[in-house]
């Protein structure tokens, strides 16, 4: 998400599963989608098989994608910057890139402020004191009709272009191999595989997951394979895109509807408490084109604010009190959750809610999270299966060593239901909302997920009727037109967040005509309004119900183009389009790149096609109009301007425990590791260093479990059955390890005992003139559960984060080993 | 390998004798074949989604009865299903195990207490449950809800509790639970779009 | 294609001929290791669909598991490392009942009806009938069948013989991700091979191939090797199987004489077997196949 608005406009998989079946490469990197996600994995055997195309896996591990893979490459963790830009480097070294789709679509020919300037490892602007970069320089040069300067030649030494292949130029392929650690014949081989896909008639899809985001440059890491995907012109191409594998079944839909600290549903954003003027909080965020005859389409943010208070405060949100906007908690700072474990660690919580979230094995240094949750005064932990979490106060041995009756936390267990036992819907990584039917009650006396919510709610609004208390209008005031309140429907929700109008609604186009009755559901989006008139919870859902019915529900699976489009199967957003920035797949005439992949055209008169246009339908190609409709400039970023926080071009920076500890693309202490992300004071001391630990870590997901869910499933238990720890052949032999031995893994912050996996799978990589092991962590196990006992895994990992995402680096760390 | 004779009587005796009620015209009736019975004949099928990773499985879940009245549903058998564009009726082993999820005996069936100090789970029902956790909520909210900041601007912010949101729960649940903690205050709110 | 015919073509220690008027299509299970991730989503469903709930055992320092085959759990990956030409391949078997043409077991097993060949190819074990002597692991030549400890009757892979009979492919096929697992006619199977096979050339594999083993009368579950020439590879896949001689000598001549001869003590002969016990005189007898 931050990484692929800033290039493309929206966070989110750009393509969908069953497209990828149109590909002629795939390259999985960053993930390893034939464990994590089998059945989406599918369709990269199918274009095998029917596309002839050809799979190329880059990991630290043999992974199962890299068994059925025709080319693996392996790299060391942490270091996939290095690597694409070598391949950023290679293409345009070798010209290697699709010109007439960058050119058109892409920021190739605007010109960068003269102040913006890379030197040894640092973007201008930095500061050491604060970890911070000043951004003032990363922008644009604008002319005096306010629209970005271009060089249509691109020899302006100032263009993207050039300032770009500059950047790149240092990324040779003897620093890849120096970096990491990949020998350089077959570094070269992926390059020419990516190259061969940089005309119109072949695609490259790219698939990644958490082997991406969970790096101290995750969110970078995507945005130099997005590049990469830009130069060959595959992004809104069926078969291409930038497929961003959700590792979770909803976290798509959560992250749509906004569930984080700084977000309002449909990626509207908070104000910060320096924002509390509503005029200026609104420009600021609808942005003009910065190109002429450009949609810039956030220009409508009013319209989806407006109609998001509405929603939520009904009545109560006037354009007098300016929509509620005063009811909105102002930011101080962004409170994810590394910031509110470190708030608590430092007392500064009372009181925690985990809704189906277990957050003692899935954050990193265990330690410091028992310690934080045992300083608060309650927990509440809302979950259909006993997780450790809620138990974190009880002594499980050597897995959970604590003494209960010196946690003075009060926590509460309530039983939810879970998928089988509701109705609902789910947004997969594809963004298809689909519904589903519940099957069976909860066992016991376990309530809906809603009805918990629910109940809640009502208890604390009624206290606050009955007693007063601190600023109790926006809980007075909130919206409750559920039929039965303690337990709405779930389809009263999804339609409230899909949209209605409040008032009878004049058709813009004959005033005369009402064309929406008072409390009828919208269409979509685009009838929405900034005065009050309509209502909807998540402007990019709207459209899911409509007068129509449950669009969310459709099970027509027809697919008449063979393309695997099937628009009438569920909804997806955003508008049912099922390939973002499909615009881009025609040439700037409006004509299919390639006629043997249809996917939109201009006919002459509109915008058709066997998707659904994401573009505005009537727009005739001759004026102009980009197809990132998102962004300003109506093209997608090479230079990401101020959207990402340790630069406008991707640099390669070590992990915080780094084997190598020094940076070979620089000679900067302070550019070793990325420069501007966030650490915490007393987290810093304990990143370990590679004389006490020098073998590079990576935890991941096994293909027969599930998170730390499915280890309460006897089947998956018996599957995989008890914890260990991969390690590869050369290493097990300096040690002295055999396969079946227990081992003790140590970081700098706490230990775990499991069984050694002795593999050919992890070989040692060569890195800066040194021998680097890899030591595999697989994650599943814990203190509950069907499986036999086991460490959180996290005790090893360390409390740090992507600068721009706060995804904690679960992929690269330093660990020691030895027999026990 | 070669047969001694030890063997070779040895197989005989052993082999022998039932095949000889059979070569004598004895053939049981219980050899007479029959498949194991179809277990779904008369189930009730129910769509969904698998509640695991993002590929979204479309799944079939078979519950026993009819959806009578007295007849509760228990769900025994969960596969994929054929339509879906996506699974195309296939399912991970995780997907194919999700029975053992709904039915895992793990599962919580009654909201618990574990009092300050204590080492065991106390049973409570669902209005002490909300109503305790509600006075806590509204003691904390008001104590420590910060209308203004240092500068005077209006923030009305809650940063003493903290909402970490599910990763599985549905749209439905998701809107709801970001509804009411916006109303609350809340800025210390998380999912799991991290990890 | 007639899925759902379950019309008997064999029935262990029966000589009366079972009706064979009706013409049914063989069906077959194709397993093609070339797109298999080994993500054990057919042991799962296995285990799910035939109600099976192995025990939770340890870790032994590979990703096997279960280790082996049991009686609760009919199919497993059996995982290889092997390096090809300085390349790693990951070669991983799902193993199991392969439903032979000619099966062994059948052939070997004492119990009347315990082992049935239906006429669309699958061999199934009607436990009922069961005297879980053993001895159809010794007849066969993949070591697929187990006893189980909990009721002494042997078990194995049924190809969902209650699935296939009402029209449905078996669990496992259902489940497979990648369409590494693929059922249909054995005809069907066999085109669908050629196709893979001639994929898997073109990539480089020159000696992929079919795994179909004559020495057994074919199978009704056949592999797609890259590395046909080498079954060995996949976790000691038998290059050529064969009914082991003890059985194919009590079935051609052993089992004739002894019943002319001894017939009437048979009856006998049969109760002091049940009560003796079976898994002993199984140990023992496959210890003497192994001598």
């Amino acid at each position: 998400m931050a990484s692929l608005a800033p290039t493309f406009g929206r966070g989110a998989m750009t393509n969908h599963w069953v497209d990828i079946k149109n590909a002629d490469v795939v390259l999985i990197m960053g993930g390893n989608a034939a464990e994590a996600h089998p059945c989406g994995f599918k369709w990269v055997v199918e274009a095998k098989k029917h596309n002839r195309a050809k799979l190329v896996v880059v990991d630290p591990r043999f992974t199962r994608s890299a068994a059925v893979a025709d080319l693996y490459a392996p790299i060391r963790t942490g270091t996939d910057i290095a690597f694409l830009g070598g391949v950023i480097n290679y293409l345009l070294t070798k010209d290697a890139i699709q010109h007439d789709y960058v050119k058109a679509y892409t920021d190739f020919t605007f010109l960068v402020n003269d102040g913006y300037a890379f030197d040894n490892g640092l973007f201008s602007g930095y500061n050491a004191d604060q970890r911070s970069y000043d951004k003032s320089s990363w922008g644009y040069q604008l002319g005096s009709d306010g629209y970005v300067k271009t060089d249509p030649t691109l020899q302006d030494p100032r263009c993207v272009f050039q300032l770009m292949k500059k950047h790149y130029s240092r990324y040779t392929p003897e620093m890849v191999e120096k970096i990491c650690g990949t020998p350089r014949d077959q570094f070269l081989k992926v390059c020419e595989t990516l190259a061969s896909t940089a005309t119109p008639e072949r695609t490259t899809t790219v698939m990644y997951a958490l082997g991406w985001t969970q790096h101290s440059v995750g969110s970078q890491m995507i945005r130099t394979a997005a590049m990469v995907q830009l130069l060959l012109g595959n992004i809104g191409i069926a078969g291409g895109g930038m497929n961003a594998l959700r590792g979770h079944s909803n976290i798509q839909g959560l992250t749509d509807l906004g569930l984080l600290s700084n977000l309002l549903p449909g990626y509207l954003t908070l104000p910060g408490e320096k924002e509390t003027d509503y005029r200026a909080y609104i420009d600021k965020r609808a942005a003009k084109p910065l190109r002429p005859n450009q949609l810039s389409y956030w220009q409508n943010y009013e319209k989806f604010h407006v109609s998001l208070m509405k929603a939520w405060f009904g009545d109560a949100a006037t354009k007098d009190n300016h929509w509620a906007f005063d009811w909105l908690p102002k930011l101080d700072k962004v409170h994810d959750v590394l910031q509110v474990f470190d708030d608590m660690y430092q007392g500064k919580v009372n009181g925690y809610f985990c809704q189906g979230f277990n957050p003692l094995a899935a954050f990193p240094n265990k330690a410091k999270l028992g310690a934080a949750l045992a300083r608060l005064k309650y927990l509440v932990v809302i979950d259909p299966l006993a997780t450790e979490t809620s138990e974190f106060w009880k002594n499980f041995g050597e897995h959970n060593d604590v003494d209960p009756a010196k946690i003075q936390t009060t926590v509460f267990r309530l039983p939810s239901g879970c998928f089988a036992e509701e109705n609902g819907s789910l947004v997969n990584s594809g963004r298809w909302l689909q519904w589903h039917w519940k099957g069976a009650e909860p066992p016991g006396e376990g309530k809906a997920d809603i009805e918990i919510m629910a109940g809640l709610f009502t208890r604390l609004r009624d206290m606050y009727q009955a007693e007063g208390g601190a600023f109790p209008d926006p809980i007075l005031n909130l919206a409750w037109p559920y039929r039965i309140a303690a337990a709405p429907a779930a389809e009263e929700l999804a339609q409230e967040y899909s949209g209605k109008a409040l008032t009878d609604l004049a058709d813009p186009k004959d005033a005369t005509k009402v064309f929406k009755k008072k409390g009828e559901q919208l269409d979509g989006f685009a009838q929405l309004r900034d005065d009050g008139s309509t209502s909807c919870g998540c402007w990019l859902f709207s459209g899911a119900w409509t007068p129509a019915g449950n669009l969310m529900a459709r099970r027509d699976n027809a697919d008449p183009y063979g393309d695997g489009q099937t628009l009438n199967w569920a909804w997806s957003w955003p508008a049912n389009r099922r390939i973002m920035y499909n615009r881009a797949s025609c040439d700037a005439s409006g004509k299919p790149w390639n006629a043997k992949r249809k996917q939109v055209w201009w006919n002459g008169s509109a915008w058709v096609g066997s998707d659904v246009p994401d573009f505005k339908l009537d727009s005739n190609p001759a004026d102009g109009m980009g197809p990132f409709i998102m962004n300003p400039e109506g093209v997608a970023r090479f230079f990401a301007l101020d959207k990402m926080v340790e630069g406008p071009f991707p640099e390669h920076y070590e992990p915080f425990e780094t084997p190598i500890e020094t940076n070979p693309l620089n000679s900067n202490p302070q550019a070793v590791s990325n420069p501007a992300a966030r650490v915490f004071k007393g987290d810093m001391e304990v990143f370990g260093k590679a004389k006490d630990f020098p073998y590079a870590a990576t935890s991941y997901r096994l293909t027969e479990h599930f998170h730390y869910w499915t280890k309460h499933c006897r089947i998956n238990a018996v599957l995989q059955p008890e914890q260990f720890v991969e390690i590869g052949e050369d290493l097990a032999a300096e040690k002295g390890i055999s396969a079946g031995d227990k081992i003790k893994v140590r970081s700098n912050r706490g230990q775990i005992i499991a069984v050694a996996v002795v593999t050919k799978r992890l070989r040692p990589l060569t890195v800066n003139g040194k021998k680097v092991h890899h030591v595999g962590i697989p994650i599943h196990w814990g203190f509950k559960g069907m499986t036999k006992p086991g460490y959180i895994a996290n005790t090893l990992t360390p409390f740090v984060g992507d600068a721009n995402a706060q995804t904690p680096e679960f992929k690269s760390f330093l660990v020691n080993i030895e027999k026990v | 390998m070669h047969v001694t004779r030890r063997q070779f009587f040895r197989i005989c005796s052993a082999g022998l004798p039932a095949s000889s009620i059979a070569a004598m015209g004895f053939s049981p009736a219980a050899a007479l074949a029959e498949v194991r019975a179809f277990k779904l004949a008369r189930t009730t099928e129910t769509r969904n989604t698998c509640p695991y990773c993002s590929v979204s499985c479309g799944v079939l879940m078979y519950s026993l009865g009819d959806k009578a009245k007295n007849a509760k549903a228990e769900i025994i058998h969960i596969e994929g299903d054929p339509d879906h564009p996506v699974n195309r009726g296939t399912l991970c082993p995780k997907g194919a195990a999700l029975l053992d999820f709904v039915n895992s005996p793990d599962r919580l069936k009654h909201p618990e207490v574990r009092e300050a100090g204590s080492n065991e789970w106390k049973r409570i029902s669902w209005d002490d449950a909300f109503n305790r956790i509600a006075k806590l909520m509204k003691a904390d909210r008001d104590a420590n809800f910060i209308t203004k900041n240092a500068d005077g601007a209006t923030v009305n912010r809650w940063l003493s509790t903290g909402f970490l949101a599910a990763s599985a729960s549905s749209n439905e649940s998701g809107y709801i639970t970001h509804k009411v903690v916006r109303s609350l205050g809340i800025l210390a709110f998380d999912n799991q779009a991290r990890v | 294609m007639a899925l759902q015919s379950l019309d008997i073509a064999s029935r262990s220690a029966t000589t009366t001929p079972s009706p064979s008027m009706r013409e049914t299509a063989e069906v077959a299970k194709l397993i093609d290791v070339s797109t298999c991730i080994g993500c054990k989503a057919c042991q799962a469903a296995c285990m799910e669909w035939n109600d099976l709930r192995d025990e939770v055992g340890r870790n032994s320092g590979v990703l096997d598991n279960p280790r082996d085959l049991s009686a609760a759990s009919w199919t497993v990956m059996r995982y290889a490392e092997v390096e090809e030409g300085g390349k790693l391949e990951w070669l991983i078997r799902k193993d199991g009942c392969m439903h032979c043409a000619d099966p062994g077991c059948l052939k070997a097993c004492p119990a009347p009806g315990a082992i049935v060949k239906y006429a669309n190819g699958i061999v199934d074990f009607q436990e009922e009938n069961c005297i879980g002597c053993g001895y159809c692991i010794t007849g066969c030549p993949f070591n697929i069948p187990r006893i189980s400890q909990k009721d002494g009757k042997a078990y194995k892979c049924t190809l969902c013989s209650d699935r296939v009979a009402v029209g449905m492919e078996p669990a496992c096929i259902k489940a497979c991700p990648t369409g590494a697992l693929q059922f249909g006619s054995k005809e069907q199977m066999k085109d669908y091979a050629a196709e893979r096979i001639a994929d898997l050339q073109q990539r480089g594999f020159q000696n992929a191939g079919l795994y179909d083993p004559p020495g057994v009368g074919g199978t009704h579950v056949m592999y797609v090797l890259h590395h046909a020439d080498r079954p060995q590879l996949y976790r000691e896949l038998p290059a050529n199987p064969t009914i082991s001689p003890l059985v194919a000598l009590w079935k051609g001549v052993a089992k004739p004489v002894a019943a002319a001869a001894l017939g009437l003590v048979a009856l006998g002969s049969l109760f002091h077997y049940v009560v003796k016990g079976p898994n002993e005189v199984s140990k023992e007898m496959e210890k003497e196949v192994e001598e």
